[in-house]
């Protein structure tokens, strides 16, 4: 996928988690809409995978640790055709196969259960240590959020990688700013963050989250330094692409109904 | 037990590649030929044990057979929810194993009383909850927790338990082994109480009472069978556990009797209460304060029998 595609399917990933969230009156659209660039990138141009083959034993690992931010993951997954696009209609909803919280149970494509914080990066780690023993040459990309950095079980986990040289893993900080109850800044500030992993010895790289070109670069240059994981500290804005939820603490819980589910796919529309 | 159970598990890891043991910083002189020999199936993760289990589910999602090792509470309570959704959730194939169960660390004070694991080990869904009453069956247990395709929870005691099988064991995972035939009452006991439940059969034998004696290793699956047979062919059940009375063996038991049909019969849970031990000191002290020697558990026993009517 051409840079222009890759917006495109960013664009088309807000949409289905506005749509999505809307329609199930669900929360987490803004942990949704700043991961979605990174989502297109990863899905479009980075990661080694078969959609008709989802336990394909060289495909890349894609862990959403951020589980809450799960709309748009199963949205690129319908976009790349792991399932039928009509599942998402039903997200959320009584009886349906898509939870509010990312679930491997019966979804193609979705590599581990999450939704509890702080989980995702150990699992990552288990796989990519498995993949170094087996010299299996399949790299692991775990997203995580930034609230989850408040996790111990986070920092164990980052403790780890670089002592084993797991230069197979990608950690990616979706670092929208704002978590439950506040900004990170006013809850548990994690500056400076990117200088944190750095000392546990991981290879960070800084980006804006929502710079295709950038993250084009940084996805597809993993190992950044050979024996070391890399790491991305991807700067985002909660509620990308929706002018009123932007950078808003609110858009974490609310779901776009009538007049906002309207507004919000009309600016997506327009947008670049 | 704990020697019993790596020295199999060493065994078993030379013919299978996917086995990898997974410690918290613990096994001092238990893991060290293992470590050596098979350097690519041993990791130490360091004392991280939410992170052992988050590793051992994504190992274990990758082909291997993971086990993670630890002591007392440690892989257990410390990582309940890895285990919960990294490991059960998942199905995946991985074992957790703690060393001291009981009061074997009793000396260490509370935070070492691993008392509440069986119950809540029980309570996850898909977990496999295995307890050895010996050197012999914690051999047998490795094996078949091992060869299981799934979540196992194996709770060992430490080391010099008395080994009470003579000959080899018929051991299936959710099979009790019947260790004594009687048909006034049957002792069932789960992990490192088996010796002390056989003598409590031998005392009662003395006092002209047959006791059977069902060594209930496997606590989930609960072996309904044995237990529903006992309640038939014996005219009370006593369970006998060095753990809460809330959520282990004795809990699993009444769960089938009372869930029975046919008569009610009598019933005797014997295991710690519900409440932190004021005492500290070694296993066997800690037994003794507890009422769980022979001759504390036979006393109740006996009392316990004389108001049962004579069917």
């Amino acid at each position: 996928m051409d840079k222009t595609a890759l917006s495109e399917l960013a664009k088309r990933i807000r949409k289905h988690c506005v749509c999505m969230t809307g329609k199930a009156n669900a929360s987490h659209i803004g942990s949704s809409l700043s991961a979605a660039d990174i989502l297109a990138v990863l899905y479009g141009k980075a990661l080694r995978f078969d959609p008709q083959r989802p336990d394909w034993p060289d495909r890349d690992r894609f862990i959403l640790s951020k589980g809450h931010g799960c709309a748009a993951l199963y949205a690129v997954l319908a976009e790349c055709r792991f399932f039928p696009m009509d599942w998402l209609d039903n997200y959320y909803q009584n009886g349906s196969p898509l939870a509010g919280h990312a679930t491997h149970k019966n979804i193609p494509g979705v590599e581990v259960s999450t939704g509890s914080l702080g989980h995702g990066l150990a699992l990552g780690i288990g796989m990519a240590l498995a993949a170094k023993r087996d010299s299996s040459a399949y790299r692991v990309f775990c997203l995580l959020s930034d609230g989850e950095c408040d996790e111990g079980s986070t920092w164990e986990a980052a403790l780890f990688a670089p002592h084993h040289k797991l230069d197979n893993l990608l950690a990616i900080v979706d670092y929208n700013k704002i978590q439950s109850l506040g900004t990170v800044k006013e809850v548990m500030d994690l500056e400076p963050l990117a200088a944190k992993w750095r000392a546990f010895g991981w290879a960070v790289r800084e980006l804006d989250g929502h710079d295709i070109v950038s993250l084009e670069e940084a996805l597809t240059e993993v190992p950044y330094e050979r024996d070391r994981p890399s790491c991305i500290v991807a700067h985002t804005v909660k509620g990308k692409g929706v002018s009123f939820m932007e950078d808003k603490l609110l858009w974490h819980y609310r779901a776009p109904r009538g007049d906002d589910l309207e507004r919000a796919l009309a600016e997506l529309e327009k947008s670049a | 037990m704990r020697t019993a159970f790596i020295e199999t598990l060493f065994e078993l890891a030379k013919q299978d590649e996917r086995i990898v043991l997974i410690v918290g910083d613990l096994g001092f002189t238990v893991v060290e030929p293992f470590m050596k020999q098979l350097p690519r199936q041993f990791l130490n993760v360091g004392v991280a044990e939410q992170n052992m289990t988050g590793i051992a589910a994504g190992m274990a999602l990758s082909g291997k057979i993971a086990l993670t090792y630890s002591i007392a509470n440690f892989p257990t309570l410390r990582c309940l929810e890895q285990i919960r959704n990294d490991v059960c959730y998942h199905n995946a194939n991985v074992k957790v194993v703690s060393v001291g169960g009981g009061f074997a660390y009793g000396s260490l004070s509370v935070t070492h009383h691993a008392t509440e694991d069986l119950a809540v080990m029980r309570a996850l869904p898909g977990m496999v909850v295995v307890a050895p009453g010996d050197p012999g069956e914690a051999r047998a247990a490795t094996c078949a927790i091992t060869a299981y395709p799934g979540p196992c929870y194996l709770r060992l005691g430490k080391a010099g338990e008395p080994t009470v099988h003579s000959g080899t064991i018929d051991f299936q995972l959710g099979k009790a082994i019947c260790m004594r035939e009687g048909s006034d009452v049957t002792l069932i006991s789960t992990g490192g109480l088996l010796q002390a439940t056989m003598r409590t059969a031998d005392r009662l034998a003395s006092e002209g009472i047959e006791a059977r004696v069902l060594s209930m290793h496997t606590l989930k699956p609960l072996d309904v069978e044995a237990v529903l047979s006992a309640a038939a062919e014996t005219r009370m059940i006593v369970t006998i556990e060095e753990h809460s009375i809330i959520g282990g063996l004795g809990s699993a038991v009444a769960e089938a009797l009372a869930e029975a049909d046919g008569p009610k019969i009598a019933f005797k849970r014997i295991g710690l209460p519900s409440a932190f031990s004021p005492h500290i000191g070694n296993q066997e002290y800690m037994q003794e304060r507890h009422g769980l020697t022979p001759e504390a558990i036979s006393q109740c026993v006996v009392r316990t029998l004389q108001i049962v009517p004579k069917s």
